[in-house]
């Protein structure tokens, strides 16, 4: 599998890295792709801004793991995972996740996989700034249970 | 032994440090470090240092438990990951 691991201030550019998903391999048939932004909006606050923190070296170690995981569950071809940090504005991207496989199966479980482990492995944090001030974001627990029903099945369906 | 300490986010803010080098017995597990940092820095350092959320990294694995620590490494403490 291809994998490409990229943390990085800019923005990122959709078509770019879509286009590169779909020149993997002449099989790739399915491309799923997953794009988080910035609300403006989180726990009823109005949020003017984030920022976003990693720890380097681990971060990109923590992500190479989860994409290795990925295809070892799933027959993928390519798979590719943007994160931004710095401060970042609402309705600004964070991150991006883009799987190519044959078919669409692998293609949709292996980025919906990819994201919550993301959520809950890789080494960001979170700092968002309201009008009260700012404040570190904690874990939600519907990310950490996201993550664990990953565990929970084989989540191996379409592979072997 | 020197190993090197890094802290991120809000344990990075609480600290008002982002990392240090210290010097470890030659046996020293994490549990060890921890209580020697609070003996040097006083209860702040303490209470941060042993949150029941916290997580400690080591060359940058997250570990569980209280692993023997070596000469030269790196050990992190950081909170629960928000990215995505």
């Amino acid at each position: 599998m291809k994998k490409k691991v990229l943390i990085c201030e800019a923005p990122f550019d959709l078509q770019l890295e879509h286009n590169e998903l779909r020149a993997a391999a002449l099989n790739v048939g399915a491309i799923t792709t997953f794009v988080g932004t910035v609300r403006d909006i989180n726990q009823d606050d109005k949020v003017r801004g984030l920022h976003l923190e990693h720890y380097p070296g681990m971060t990109e170690k923590e992500l190479d793991k989860i994409l290795s995981e990925a295809e070892s569950r799933w027959r993928l071809i390519a798979a590719t995972v943007i994160h931004r940090v710095g401060d970042l504005s609402p309705g600004e991207e964070i991150v991006f996740v883009g799987i190519a496989s044959e078919h669409r199966g692998d293609a949709f479980k292996g980025c919906e996989f990819v994201m919550d482990y993301l959520k809950t492995r890789a080494t960001f944090w979170k700092k968002e700034t309201t009008i009260d001030g700012e404040r570190w974001l904690e874990t939600r627990d519907s990310d950490v249970e996201a993550a664990k029903s990953w565990e929970d099945t084989s989540g191996n369906l379409t592979k072997g | 032994m020197k190993a090197n300490l890094v802290f991120f986010a809000s344990i990075r803010e609480q600290l008002g440090c982002d990392g240090l080098v210290v010097e470890l017995p030659e046996t020293c597990k994490v549990s060890d470090l921890v209580l020697q940092l609070s003996e040097e820095h006083g209860d702040l350092w303490r209470v941060t240092l042993t949150a029941e959320n916290l997580k400690i990294a080591v060359n940058q694995e997250l570990v569980s438990g209280d692993p023997l620590l070596a000469a030269d490494d790196e050990i992190a403490f950081f909170p629960p990951v928000t990215g995505g």
